[in-house]
């Protein structure tokens, strides 16, 4: 089975526990504004700028992003790490894109990957029917859930989707072979206010799935030129700094809450 | 903590100017004209000659010093060996005045030189006899920069020093010489008055090194004797006691080993000036008794044993390599002398070595920051990651020392030359990455080796554009290189070719050494020279190894997948027009050259489809160099790492398939070609390993982190994660750049800021400062992996 995929990353240190291959799927549901990955969010194969500079000379031209591979070409890949996973309690991490966009192509790595005893973790919006989400949950060894905020209003402003989907998604689980981490990414303007913290922080308590870790992720603008390559336009709605000054605030806040909490992913 | 003293000291040798002395150069003119010199078998000359250096030589301690020697008059005075290589007045100038790294010269030097020294010496030194012997066909290829010649200015050293001299004293190597002496055969023995002669040499170079001591221990009593600080009396005193003992007799404590110890390094250095310098080897093995006999009896604590450490870590910084004249200086501009101390590993039982004063030895690797002695762990999968930690604690500080070592390889490689488990096992690396059984072996490097630039010559016939000669033979003009099988099997022919001449030129060269400049001291330390009743030049030691360092392997191997591609593969083009682009330095086609730069397979992307074409090249390389036998006893094997010889190579090598310019670096050691891998560092490993380490005697891996690399001890689990996977396929070594390219960028905007800035060059550091301008721009070429 193909799907599209857009890079295969390896040696990636912060996608998950251990040394770890990153496997970016193409297409993504959502439209955040502030997202690092723009050339990642359309399906399909699709064009990007790209600047080759030799010996102070640069020349620009088209590349493709994204290209057409096999499940197996995939774990094929995957597997050449196999002793930097063993050292380090690694293994494969599908992010994107959105992955459950892709379930079939998903699924079957998840599959392969377990039956060559590879650690999987799925990098996800949540943003998926309930039975594409239930079915990944049980396929994958760890889910990487972000949260943005509870706020359903203010989630369809900053990623073009309105939240339900996800919260309810999130509420659904209760699988005890699952380690769930949630990522919170900090967007000034979104939820780097106490109030937006606190109600993340009440849902992550009402849920019946224990949270083996919260990731706070402090804002950056990484990306930020992607958008010019693309012909697109970087959002207005995006701040001119990079660091968020509540991050220390947001750590503390979970930590008390008896959250194990780390900066960065 | 570091003491006012030792910072003092250590001030003192930073501060320090090369300078060159011909208070050597003097003293051996001035013996070679004696009556003691003449007729004397080389042996018994080399032996006196040592005798009178040391007889007469300045004896230099310096305020506060605990640990004394120096080989010059003074830190840093460094000593020149005219029986080898002779400096003319102009390349005295040149070594005066040049930018990077000058060793100054008074009047009094340059006077010495043109009215005793080179009256003397010209037209008799090592180099001349070597250069009068050449054939017209190596000098060709020599021109050609195909080739270096290890031993044109210095003598064969590559040996690190073993267990038995921190047991033993000169006097017992005199009973030792006396029992080989009872030993010989006097009936059936056709060499016995060779093996007389050696052994007398040996006699009196033991002699020499105690005369040295005594002479210090004089020195020392008259300088106590004028002390007018009290507590400075003492110590003058007690390093009087010390230096009437060692060397003659065995060390008892840690201030005596590592008295002992320097004695030893001075000799080694005087007699000649050996490749490698020498150095102490499996320190924290070695010191490890003595610092527990001296705790357990309350002579010192942990921190007495540190400042003494810190004193003997400053002796080696004061002793720069003896300066080269000519093309060496190109290959290696550096003037580091590679003493490289290991810690870690196993003993010779197999088990866990890592020990109290592993840890010690590391702080104080840390404290000094010295750039030499440098420093290597060696990690076996018996160690604890704590030791690889411990070490990336130092190596995060952008100081470039330690590096990390595969023991396991190590052992395996010794073996597979024939060593015993116990004496590989007792080995580790010396120099910059070698592997070698310390204290039995010779393990000589006798010259780099131009992969790359063969291959440029197998594409021109054997002819070398940049002299204008025919330098290799006609393996087949362009025409006849129709199938990519073909291309291999003339470069195959070129590659046997110049191996088969460069052995040819060694096995020459070392006759020449056994034959006018034989060690009698360095072979009293290297078993079984003594018993053997041979020199260590003279194939005298246990195990005998000769090494052809291979360079350029992922410049050649991206030049071999470019090729087969695009012109066998996809035929975009013809070998014709790719030859063509090379000769024009790629000038009108800039197409053609972002195709084979950002559109070709690397090596270091863990992609067979280039790194096939690496294993194919070491298989060639190794199947024409490894078991061949030398006129010493020793055989011949393959090693993969440049120095900085991959500047000098890439200046003689035209533009090349891979995209490279003509003139501009190769790749070094088992790199990949700088910035071509960009998959991380486990795709940059996996293809490393791709190469049979085991089969060589070391290969040299360099990877780049930025400080951030470092920041949480997450982080340093993955990189212990990574070296131990790397070293599970059978790495041999790998080291870390520590630096962000915008801090050499600013390094090199302002030098003045950057003073002791470090950096891991290629198996040692340097002075980011001393480097030349290309060296430092490939380092901050070199691509920074950050794991995001």
């Amino acid at each position: 089975m193909n799907g599209i995929v857009f890079d295969i990353r390896r040696y990636s240190v912060h996608d998950g526990p251990g040394i770890r291959s990153t496997v970016f799927l193409k297409g993504c549901p959502l439209r955040c504004f502030w997202c690092h990955n723009p050339e990642s969010q359309a399906t399909g194969i699709t064009k990007i700028r790209k600047t080759e500079t030799l010996d102070g000379k640069s020349t620009i031209a088209d590349e493709n992003v994204g290209y057409s591979i096999s499940d197996q070409a995939v774990v094929n890949t995957i597997l050449r790490d196999r002793l930097c996973y063993e050292e380090s309690n690694g293994g494969v991490t599908f992010s994107g894109g959105e992955p459950l966009l892709q379930p079939d192509f998903l699924l079957s790595m998840l599959r392969m990957c377990h039956e060559e005893g590879i650690h999987t973790a799925v990098d996800t919006s949540g943003f998926a029917s309930r039975e594409i989400f239930t079915r990944v949950a049980e396929a994958t060894n760890m889910l990487l859930l972000d949260i943005k905020t509870t706020h359903g209003n203010k989630h369809l402003e900053a990623t073009g989707q309105n939240n339900k989907v996800i919260v309810e998604n999130l509420k659904s689980l209760n699988n005890p072979n699952l380690q769930l981490i949630i990522r919170i990414p900090l967007i000034p303007g979104i939820n780097d206010t106490r109030e937006e913290l606190s109600a993340s922080l009440q849902l992550l308590q009402s849920i019946r799935q224990p949270v083996e870790r919260v990731d706070i992720l402090p804002f950056h603008r990484l990306g930020q030129h992607k958008y010019e390559a693309l012909g697109l336009l970087p959002s207005p709605k995006l701040p001119n700094h990079h660091a968020t000054p509540n991050t220390r605030e947001a750590i503390s806040l979970f930590n008390q809450a008896g959250f194990w909490v780390k900066e960065g992913g | 903590m570091i003491t006012s003293r030792v910072e003092k000291l250590r001030q003192q040798s930073l501060q320090a100017e090369n300078r060159i002395s011909a208070e050597r150069a003097l003293l051996v003119t001035d013996f070679y004209k004696s009556k003691t010199a003449v007729g004397q078998p080389a042996p018994v000359q080399r032996g006196h000659c040592l005798l009178h250096i040391f007889q007469h030589k300045s004896i230099c301690i310096n305020p506060g010093e605990l640990i004394v020697g120096e080989r010059g008059p003074a830190p840093k005075a460094t000593p020149t060996y005219p029986e080898v290589t002779l400096h003319s007045l102009h390349d005295l100038e040149v070594l005066h005045n040049r930018p990077k790294v000058s060793f100054k010269s008074d009047e009094s030097v340059r006077q010495a030189y043109r009215d005793v020294v080179i009256p003397f010496w010209e037209g008799k030194t090592h180099r001349d006899r070597m250069m009068n012997r050449m054939t017209p066909e190596w000098k060709k290829a020599y021109a050609a920069g195909i080739f270096t010649e290890f031993q044109e200015q210095r003598a064969p050293g590559h040996t690190v020093l073993g267990n038995k001299m921190w047991n033993k004293g000169m006097l017992d190597l005199l009973n030792d010489i006396e029992e080989s002496r009872r030993c010989l055969d006097y009936h059936n023995d056709t060499s016995i008055s060779i093996k007389l002669d050696e052994l007398e040499g040996m006699e009196l170079a033991a002699q020499a090194l105690i005369k040295l001591a005594d002479r210090h221990a004089d020195e020392l009593d008259r300088l106590a004797e004028a002390s007018a600080d009290s507590q400075r009396k003492i110590e003058l005193q007690q390093m009087a006691a010390i230096c009437r003992k060692v060397p003659a007799r065995a060390p008892e404590t840690l201030h005596e080993a590592l008295q002992h110890y320097w004695f030893i390094h001075l000799g080694v250095i005087t007699e000649l000036n050996p490749w490698d310098s020498f150095n102490p080897g499996r320190l924290d093995q070695h010191l490890l008794p003595f610092y527990q006999r001296d705790l357990a009896e309350g002579r010192l604590d942990r921190e007495q044993a540190r400042e003494l450490l810190h004193c003997f870590w400053i002796k080696f910084n004061n002793h720069p390599a003896p300066p080269k004249i000519g093309v060496t200086a190109l290959e290696s501009n550096t003037y580091t002398d590679f003493a490289l101390i290991n810690l870690g590993g196993v003993k010779t039982d197999g088990s866990d070595a890592v020990n109290e004063l592993t840890y010690l030895l590391l702080e104080v690797i840390q404290e000094m920051r010295l750039l030499q002695p440098s420093s290597m762990v060696q990690i076996s999968k018996k160690n604890p990651d704590r030791l690889i930690h411990k070490t990336l604690d130092i190596t995060r500080t952008g100081f470039g020392q330690p590096s990390l070592f595969n023991t396991d390889a190590i052992v395996q490689e010794l073996m597979r030359q024939g060593k015993s488990p116990e004496d590989a096992r007792h080995g580790g690396a010396s120099g910059c990455v070698e592997s070698g059984a310390f204290g039995t072996e010779a393990y000589i490097l006798t010259g780099y080796f131009n992969l790359t630039k063969i291959f440029e010559i197998t594409l021109h016939n054997g002819f070398d554009k940049r002299t204008g000669q025919q330098a290799g033979i006609a393996s087949g003009d362009l025409s006849t290189l129709d199938t990519f099988d073909r291309l291999m099997k003339a470069f195959k022919e070129q590659v046997n070719y110049f191996v088969d001449m460069k052995i040819k030129g060694n096995n020459l060269i070392e006759g020449l050494f056994a034959t006018h400049l034989p060690a009698p001291f360095l072979s009293l330390l290297i078993d079984d020279c003594i018993a053997n009743a041979r020199d260590y030049n003279a194939g005298g030691a246990r195990y005998n190894t000769s090494y052809l360092q291979g360079v350029g392997l992922g410049s050649l191997t991206d030049s071999l997948t470019a090729i087969k591609l695009h012109v066998y593969d996809r035929k975009t083009l013809t070998l014709e027009s790719m030859v063509k682009a090379l000769d024009n330095n790629f000038a009108d086609y800039e197409e053609l050259r972002r195709m084979l730069v950002f559109k070709t397979p690397k090596w270091g992307n863990d992609d067979d489809t280039a790194d096939n074409h690496a294993v194919e090249i070491f298989n060639i390389f190794f199947n024409a160099v490894d078991g061949r036998p030398s006129p010493r006893g020793a055989t011949y094997r393959i090693n993969m790492l440049p120095t900085t010889c991959h500047i000098y190579f890439g200046q003689v090598t035209g533009a090349t398939p891979d995209g490279r310019l003509a003139g501009t670096p190769l790749s070094e050691g088992i790199s990949p070609v700088q910035g071509a891998d960009q998959h991380g560092p486990s795709a940059v490993v996996r293809s490393a390993a791709k190469i049979d380490h085991i089969k060589t005697g070391g290969t040299l891996l360099n990877q780049k982190f930025t400080p951030s690399f470092f920041d949480d001890p997450e982080s340093y689990k993955k990189l212990t994660a990574l070296i131990r996977s790397y070293f599970r396929m059978d790495g041999h070594h790998i080291q870390f750049n520590v630096v962000s390219a915008d801090t050499l960028r600013d390094a090199r905007q302002h030098p003045e800021k950057y003073r002791d800035l470090i950096v891991r060059v290629a198996g040692y550091s340097d002075y980011f400062n001393d480097l030349g301008e290309d060296l430092q721009e490939e380092i901050i070429r070199r691509t920074e992996h950050h794991g995001d």
